[in-house]
């Protein structure tokens, strides 16, 4: 396992918990998606497995030992986060925001030389962005500037990434453009996390999917076991329909869709 | 409030901007020379080489009037100097405090530490203290001030920087209402000019004696920003990115600031309350090498060093008395900003 949750529980204040009792793992190579209403503790979650937060029970476990005993850029590069797509306050080049995945191999008085300027114009190359390296960060469309933050991930040089929520404000085309890179590198071994709101994207591209509800951990297992409907419904407080489709005698999810009027 | 800066970016040859970067940073040596040279005492470029060197080598100025070199020596470069090292401090910690607070409109006096060391200097003056007791004062009230605005922060558990800011604005107002209260009381005719012209910031009265502390703590200040600049770039993506790329954000911010402080504070006691450079240089920074802080730093440094040099120079030779430095980096720096801003197509 490279990076497992133990019974975490978060409280922002206390008496009041956010996240209660999680167990999860991520293994090499996998894509877990994590679905679930908002306010129910994903953000949470990731920040406790990106090591920003500290669980205030269990413990999370990066290839075997306990997060905190990591130092911090020992950590980070194991573990990256893909925070919420935001506007930085200065108009940094596509380069220069890849070229800050290279923080955890540098020291404090390091800055990026020769050697770092190959990989993170090599991870803009896997993402498909090598001729956006001089461009406005800031002026790039939503999808091109969360395929940035995966060659930034990627420029890290860590074996799990965390991404919160990167199909949202995309529209079908930049989700499928950054889910098929994600899908790709996953093959090559790299891990994700993906917290998100569009449980069909589960179901194109998640091995295994945690739903969440209230910060507590509903299910958790294979796409064929989770995102069912009675789950779903569960989920989200709603009926919910998966619609399946026969091929070659087998009964695959094609789509899960909440039907009118049917809120609880 | 979401500032943005699009900061025009250079599409030069790599070479040429090589060229343009070394030029930037040899700005201030060029104009130091210049500077010597300016006066209502006039004197050559040459005169002022060999004055300069003529410490080295005994003989070699000694064809030129004694006059000449008391002025180049005891007047125009304790004055110069102070000037490169202020404007130094001023534009660096101006970008630092940007880059923290991921704000391209604040500068190093966002937590009261120019409001701390105004008051502490108008009190001394108020009671008709010398020098060294206004420039102490000056000193300690700035450290003061931030340290309330820090410590008073800490009360608060969540969202400590916009705490901390908010806490800098109030403390601030605080030491500026305590100011204008001692000028209220103070003797128009007497300590209340000084007062005045004191917190419109000046050059005139600096000797030697301020120079070794001031040269000492810039030049400190100055090479750890230089060591850490590309750091900043991390911490201007906020705290939870930073930390998940391996930062420490808070201890570092807390060095930053440390160091900030210090640097602006000996600063101030030694040329009153200078405003816009720390909003201005970084700004102009950003349009020449862009927004990336391994190269800011360093250009941010140069340019306000060569910059508070240039007004400086204006100040004392344009009109035959001296114009405070506070009123002309208003003057120039207000209309730069407004022609930058425009050029920078900046969005709200």
């Amino acid at each position: 396992m490279r990076i497992e949750a133990q019974n975490i529980s978060y409280a922002y204040r206390v008496g009041k918990p956010v996240l209660r009792d999680v167990s999860a793992s991520v293994a090499a190579g996998e894509v877990v998606y994590l679905l679930g209403s908002n306010g129910g503790g994903k953000t949470t979650l990731l920040s406790c497995l990106a090591g920003i937060l500290t669980p205030t029970e269990g413990h999370v476990l990066v290839d075997g030992d306990d997060i905190r005993h990591y130092a911090p850029g020992d950590r980070a590069r194991r573990v990256g986060l893909i925070p919420q797509l935001h506007v930085p306050a200065f108009a940094y080049s596509v380069r220069e925001i890849v070229l800050m995945g290279r923080a955890p191999h540098l020291g404090l008085f390091g800055s990026p030389r020769h050697a770092d300027f190959e990989i993170a114009d090599n991870a803009l190359e896997s993402v498909g962005l090598a001729r956006f390296r001089d461009r406005t960060y800031t002026e790039l469309s939503g999808g091109e500037r969360q395929l940035v933050m995966i060659a930034r991930g990627l420029a890290q040089q860590c074996d799990t990434l965390l991404m919160d929520e990167p199909d949202a404000h995309l529209d079908p085309h930049n989700q499928l453009r950054v889910l098929e890179i994600v899908a790709g590198l996953a093959e090559q071994g790299l891990s994700f996390v993906i917290s998100s709101h569009t449980p069909n994207n589960a179901l194109m591209y998640a091995n295994r999917v945690m739903l969440i509800k209230r910060g507590r951990l509903l299910a958790f297992g294979p796409v064929g076991h989770t995102l069912t409907e009675a789950l779903l419904s569960e989920a989200y407080d709603m009926e919910t329909e998966v619609i399946y489709e026969e091929l070659d005698g087998r009964r695959i999810p094609r789509a899960i869709l909440p039907r009118r009027g049917s809120l609880r | 409030m979401r500032v943005v800066v699009q900061a025009r970016r250079a599409a030069r040859q790599p070479a040429w901007r090589g060229i343009g970067y070394g030029l930037l940073l040899a700005l201030p040596i060029l104009l130091f020379l210049v500077s010597l040279t300016l006066g209502l005492y006039g004197i050559d470029v040459s005169d002022v080489g060999r004055i300069l060197l003529s410490p080295l080598w005994p003989n070699l100025a000694d064809d030129i009037p004694d006059a000449a070199q008391t002025i180049v020596l005891q007047i125009r470069l304790p004055r110069v100097l102070a000037a490169l090292l202020i404007g130094a401090t001023l534009a660096c910690t101006g970008t630092a405090f940007q880059g923290i607070f991921k704000n391209p409109l604040v500068d190093s006096n966002l937590l009261g530490v120019s409001s701390g060391a105004g008051f502490g200097a108008a009190l001394m003056l108020l009671i008709k203290a010398g020098t060294l007791q206004v420039q102490l004062a000056a000193f300690a009230f700035g450290l003061l001030a931030v340290s309330l605005a820090f410590f008073g922060s800490r009360m608060y558990r969540t969202a400590p920087m916009i705490v901390l800011t908010l806490m800098g604005i109030l403390i601030g107002s605080l030491f500026n209402s305590l100011t204008s209260l001692l000028k209220y009381v103070a003797d128009p005719l007497d300590t209340l000019p000084a007062i005045t012209f004191w917190l419109l910031g000046g050059l005139t009265g600096v000797t030697w004696s301020d120079i070794p502390l001031l040269a000492l703590v810039t030049i400190a200040g100055s090479l750890f920003f230089w060591l850490i600049r590309w750091q900043f770039n991390i911490l201007s993506l906020g705290d939870a990115e930073a930390i998940a790329l391996g930062i420490n954000p808070d201890r570092l911010k807390l060095m930053i600031i440390v160091v900030a402080t210090l640097m602006s504070a000996i600063a101030v006691s030694v040329g009153g309350v200078i405003g816009w450079v720390g909003l201005v240089i970084p700004h102009a920074g950003r349009i020449l090498v862009g927004p990336d802080h391994k190269r800011l730093i360093p250009v941010s440094l140069s340019l306000g060093a060569a910059f508070l040099l240039l007004i400086d120079n204006v100040s004392r030779t344009v009109l035959p008395s001296e114009v405070p430095l506070g009123v002309l980096t208003g003057l120039i720096g207000v209309p730069m900003l407004i022609a930058l801003l425009r050029r920078n197509r900046t969005g709200w």
